[in-house]
C-alpha cells in the first residue's frame, strides 16, 4: 500500500519561499518522528502557515525539500494528500451544510463510495459529539462545534499525519480545552502531528518537541523543558504592600538575581531571573525583612515559554501577535 | 495501523474528474438549496430588465415588435451573467478556505471548477425557464419547430456554461469577494450592450458596428431569435455577412474557441503542480 517511511513521518530541509520581495521562509528545517506532535511557534508573520502550506502541498517552495508519510511533496503531492488530513486556520466549514454533509462531502473526496463515507461521517459525528446537532446545517453551531467539526474533516481518511494550523485561534477557553482533549486523543492513537500555534502554553502542553521560527527561520529548537532551561533560570516575583517600596525592592532583588529586575507599580509587582532558585528566594526575603519592607505574596516561577520567546527575539509573541491582527483587521 | 497511505482511487483520471465534479456540484447546490436568495440574481435581475426594455424603451423601439425581439436578447445575457455570479461563487470559496480543503485532498483539481459550473448551469437553466414564462406574459413566443426550440435552449445553456468558465478564472484571479463583485460585473456591460441584446446591430456607429457583429452575445442573441421563429426588428437594415447568415454555427465555435485554450491552460497548470 503506502511507502513505508523510517521513524520520520515529515522531514522538511532547506525550504525556501519568497512572495514578490518578501522572503517569507529562509531555509526552515524540521522533522517529526512518527506518532510525534511538534510544535511549530512563532507569533504572526513567522512563516507558520507558509509552513504548513509547503508540507500540505498547497504551495511549491522556491528551494528545499520536504517528505511527509514518505512521499516527497514536491515530486508525488498526491500521494501527500492521500496520507494526511488538514485543518486550517479558518474552519474551513461548510456553513451551508449540515455536520453530516460536510464531513460525508470531505470522505467522498477521498474517494470513498457513498454507503462508507455515510458510515464514516457518522462515526466521527458520534466521536467529536456532534451527533445531536449532525443534521443541523453547521451555521448554527458555535465556535467550539465548529473546530470540532473542521477537525473531524481532517481524520476522515485516519490520516497518519495530522497538520493543525491554529487550531485554537479564536476559541474561547472552554472550547480550547475540547480541542486539546482531541488532539492528545489523537496522539494516543498514533497519529503524527504537526501543529501551530501563537499560545506558548498551548504548545507546552500539547508538544512532544517545539520548533520556534521567527522572520522565516528557525531559532530555536528541542523539547519544552530544554527551551526553558536556554533561558536559565527560573524567575522570583513578589508582591509588595506598598507601591512606594518598588524601588527598594528593585535594588534588592538587582543584588540576588540575575540581570536587571522589572516592576509594575499598578500591581505592586517586582520580578528577576535568579540562577540559585529557593536560595536567591530567601536571600531576597531575609534583605527585604531587614529593610522592614512587607511583602504580601511571593512565587518562584519555572520559566514559560513566553520567556523563552522573549529571550529569544527580544519581543514577547502574543503582544506581537496582537498587534499584528489588529493591523490586519484595519 | 494497516494502510499507511490511502489507496489511490480506481478509474481514469477523467472518471475521477466527473465524480468528483458531481460531489462538488452537489455541494454548491446544497448552498443554493439553503440559501434561495441566492436565485435572486439569476432570476429577479433577468426580469426587471425584461420589463424596463418592454415598457420603458419598448414604446419607442416598436411595442409588441421589439418586446419579441427583445426576448432573444434577454435570454443571450441572462446566460452572460452566468459568468458574474460564478466569480463570485469562486471567489467565496476561496475566501473562506474551502478551496484550500479542496486542494489539500486528493481529489481531481479540476473537479473543483467543474462542480462550481456545473451548479451554476442548473441554477442559470432555473433563470431561463422563469424568463420564458415571463416571456410568454409580455407576448414573446415560440413560433419554429420543437427540435429548433431544444436546440436554441441548448445553445444558450452551452454559452452560459461557457460564460461560466470564463468567470470561474476570473474569480480565481480577483481573490476577495469585493474585488469578484466588480470585476465580475464590470466587463458584462459593455459585453452585453455592445450587441444585438436590445438594439438591432446595424444601427450603431462605426468601430461598435464590428464589435457588436463578431460579439458572441449578438451570435446568441440572433441564433435563439431566428431558433425561435421570433421576426426581425422591422424597418431596420437587416444584418449581414456570414456571423449573421450563420449564427448558431458561429456561436457554437465560439464556445469552442473561448473553452478549449482555458481548459488546456488549467490542465497545464494542473498537470504541472
Amino acid at each position: 500500500m503506502g511507502a513505508r517511511f523510517d521513524g520520520i513521518a515529515v522531514r522538511a530541509e532547506g525550504l525556501v519561499k519568497s512572495f514578490g520581495s518578501t522572503r517569507a521562509l529562509n531555509g526552515v528545517d524540521l522533522e517529526i518522528p512518527t506518532g510525534q506532535v511538534l510544535g511549530l511557534l512563532g507569533p504572526n508573520g513567522a512563516g507558520k502557515t507558509t509552513t504548513v502550506r509547503i508540507l500540505t502541498t498547497l504551495l511549491k517552495p522556491d528551494a528545499g525539500s520536504a517528505m511527509v508519510a514518505g512521499h516527497d511533496a514536491l515530486a508525488d503531492p498526491e500521494a501527500v494528500r492521500r496520507s494526511i488530513g488538514l485543518s486550517g486556520q479558518y474552519a474551513a466549514v461548510d456553513e451551508n451544510l449540515t455536520g453530516f454533509e460536510n464531513l460525508y462531502m470531505v470522505a467522498r473526496l477521498y474517494g470513498m463510495s457513498r454507503s462508507q463515507s455515510r458510515i464514516r461521517a457518522r462515526e466521527l459525528l458520534e466521536r467529536f459529539r456532534l451527533t445531536e446537532d449532525g443534521d443541523r446545517p453547521s451555521k448554527g453551531y458555535s465556535g467550539g462545534m465548529r473546530r470540532r467539526l473542521d477537525l473531524a474533516g481532517a481524520l476522515v481518511a485516519r490520516p497518519v499525519v495530522v497538520v493543525l494550523d491554529e487550531p485554537t485561534t479564536g476559541l474561547d477557553p472552554r472550547g480550547r480545552m475540547d480541542t486539546w482533549e482531541v488532539i492528545s486523543e489523537l496522539v494516543d492513537d498514533g497519529t503524527t502531528v504537526l501543529l501551530t500555534t501563537q499560545y506558548l502554553e498551548e504548545a507546552d502542553q500539547l508538544a512532544d518537541s517545539i520548533v520556534v521560527i521567527d522572520k522565516g527561520q528557525v531559532i530555536a529548537r528541542g523539547s519544552a523543558d530544554e527551551l526553558k532551561n536556554q533561558v536559565g533560570g527560573e524567575r522570583l516575583e513578589l508582591v509588595v504592600a506598598d507601591a512606594r517600596d518598588l524601588a527598594a525592592t528593585a535594588r534588592v532583588l538587582a543584588e540576588v538575581g540575575s540581570g536587571q529586575p522589572s516592576t509594575d507599580a499598578h500591581t505592586r509587582k517586582a520580578d528577576v531571573f535568579v540562577d540559585t532558585g529557593p536560595k536567591a528566594l530567601i536571600e531576597a526575603l531575609r534583605r527585604l525583612d531587614a529593610e522592614s519592607i512587607l511583602v504580601s505574596d511571593v512565587a518562584l516561577h519555572r520559566p514559560t515559554l513566553d520567556d523563552v520567546f522573549l529571550a529569544l527575539t527580544g519581543h514577547a509573541a502574543e503582544e506581537d501577535a496582537g498587534t499584528a491582527k489588529k493591523g490586519a483587521v484595519a | 495501523m494497516t494502510a499507511l497511505t490511502l489507496a489511490p482511487p480506481q478509474g481514469s483520471a477523467i472518471a475521477r474528474t466527473l465524480r468528483d465534479g458531481g460531489v462538488v456540484t452537489w455541494r454548491n447546490l446544497m448552498n443554493v438549496r439553503r440559501n434561495p436568495e441566492l436565485l435572486l440574481g439569476a432570476t429577479i435581475q433577468p426580469i426587471m430588465f425584461v420589463l424596463l426594455f418592454a415598457y420603458v424603451f419598448g414604446g419607442s423601439f416598436g411595442g409588441g415588435a421589439y418586446r419579441e425581439f427583445l426576448m432573444g436578447g434577454i435570454f443571450a445575457q441572462t446566460v452572460a451573467f452566468n459568468s458574474a455570479f460564478t466569480t463570485i461563487g469562486m471567489a467565496n470559496d476561496l475566501q473562506k478556505g474551502v478551496i484550500d480543503r479542496f486542494r489539500s485532498l486528493p481529489m481531481s483539481r479540476m473537479a473543483v471548477l467543474l462542480g462550481r459550473t456545473t451548479a451554476d448551469l442548473a441554477v442559470n437553466s432555473l433563470g431561463l425557464l422563469v424568463m420564458s414564462l415571463c416571456g410568454l406574459v409580455v407576448g414573446w413566443r415560440i413560433r419554429g419547430s420543437f427540435t429548433d426550440a431544444v436546440l436554441a435552449f441548448v445553445v444558450l445553456l452551452l454559452f452560459g456554461f461557457v460564460m461560466s468558465w470564463i468567470g470561474a478564472f476570473v474569480g480565481l484571479l480577483s481573490g476577495k469577494v469585493e474585488v469578484a463583485q466588480s470585476a465580475g460585473f464590470i466587463w458584462m456591460f459593455p459585453v452585453t450592450f455592445i450587441s444585438s441584446v436590445f438594439v438591432v446591430q446595424t444601427t450603431l456607429p462605426g468601430p461598435l458596428r464590428t464589435f457588436a457583429e463578431w460579439n458572441p452575445v449578438t451570435a446568441v442573441a440572433d441564433s435563439v431569435r431566428g431558433l425561435f421563429g421570433n421576426p426581425p426588428l422591422p424597418g431596420f437594415e437587416r444584418p449581414d455577412g456570414w456571423v449573421a447568415d450563420n449564427a448558431t454555427l458561429y456561436a457554437i465555435l465560439c464556445c469552442i474557441a473561448i473553452f478549449a485554450p482555458l481548459a488546456v491552460a488549467k490542465y497545464r497548470k494542473v498537470a504541472s503542480k
